[in-house]
């Protein structure tokens, strides 16, 4: 079955219209409060740093995330960014698709994936152990030098 | 022929240019942020792992890459205040095409201030 575009004036269930009219205002405040979080992560990571990116490994992560700040600080960002990414790309397969069984298998990938990403960047977050492997010394962040 | 229409909100010239980049730099970004949470979950399986990854960031090809990425989201996140003003400040759709450009000096002036050091750090030792 092809798409079937609706008419502007049909009126749409108060339902959908009301989700629709919340992910059309999600975006725009996900967005302003992203690009503040993603222009500080940037600049944390690549621009401040010495060694721009080249600082960037197992210890500086650990040690950013040895504190709550900036574990709370990605943990936002992760799921702004990912929600505001995935309905961003929805918008875009319910333009250009022309099919709609392919619509629904795309959008329904696009919440797969975007759910997984989120339970597993969570997690990730959450369950981190900056001081892994004490062992190695180059590993370590400064907070978990003795 | 029919004239055809432009310079309005949506359809032709600036509006219309716009919101096509809005959506390219878009659909990267989104790429990307895929790509790079699964990068950095990799802390969470080994230190060993994540440095190897990391290194992948810090080869030329990357490196210039990443000015791309930058780029993106800085037009993207401008053009996005851009909307926002369109859609709640009263005579936002009367300077769309001011505001533009506006968006676009910002994104020149902070890439001018960021391709050199993403060069030296990427080139440099």
């Amino acid at each position: 079955m092809s798409v079937v575009i609706e008419q502007p004036n049909q009126p749409r269930s108060r339902k959908s219209a009301q989700w629709e009219k919340r992910a059309w205002v999600f975006m725009r405040v996900s967005g302003l409060l992203l690009i503040f979080l993603i222009l500080g992560h940037l600049m944390v990571n690549l621009v401040l740093p010495e060694r721009g990116v080249k600082s960037i490994d197992f210890a500086f992560v650990a040690g950013k995330w040895a504190s709550p700040f900036w574990q709370v600080y990605d943990g936002i960002m992760l799921w702004l960014a990912l929600i505001h990414g995935t309905n961003g790309m929805r918008t875009l397969v319910n333009d250009y698709s022309e099919r709609e069984w392919v619509r629904k298998t795309l959008n329904v990938s696009l919440w797969v994936v975007a759910t997984a990403l989120i339970i597993l960047g969570t997690l990730v977050i959450t369950t981190f152990d900056p001081c892994i492997d004490p062992d190695v010394e180059t590993y370590l962040p400064n907070v978990c030098k003795p | 022929m029919a004239k055809r229409p432009a310079g309005t909100l949506y359809r032709g010239k600036i509006g219309m240019w716009s919101w096509v980049l809005h959506r390219i730099t878009g659909v990267g970004i989104y790429f990307f942020l895929l790509v790079h949470i699964l990068d950095t979950a990799l802390v969470r399986v080994s230190p060993e792992a994540y440095n190897s990854v990391m290194h992948v960031y810090k080869t030329p090809i990357v490196g210039v890459a990443e000015i791309g990425l930058v780029g993106a989201i800085l037009f993207h996140g401008f053009n996005g205040i851009r909307v926002v003003l369109i859609d709640y400040w009263r005579k936002g759709s009367k300077y769309q095409n001011q505001m533009f450009w506006v968006v676009l000096a910002i994104f020149v002036i902070l890439m001018a201030a960021w391709i050199p050091r993403q060069l030296m750090h990427t080139f440099g030792e």
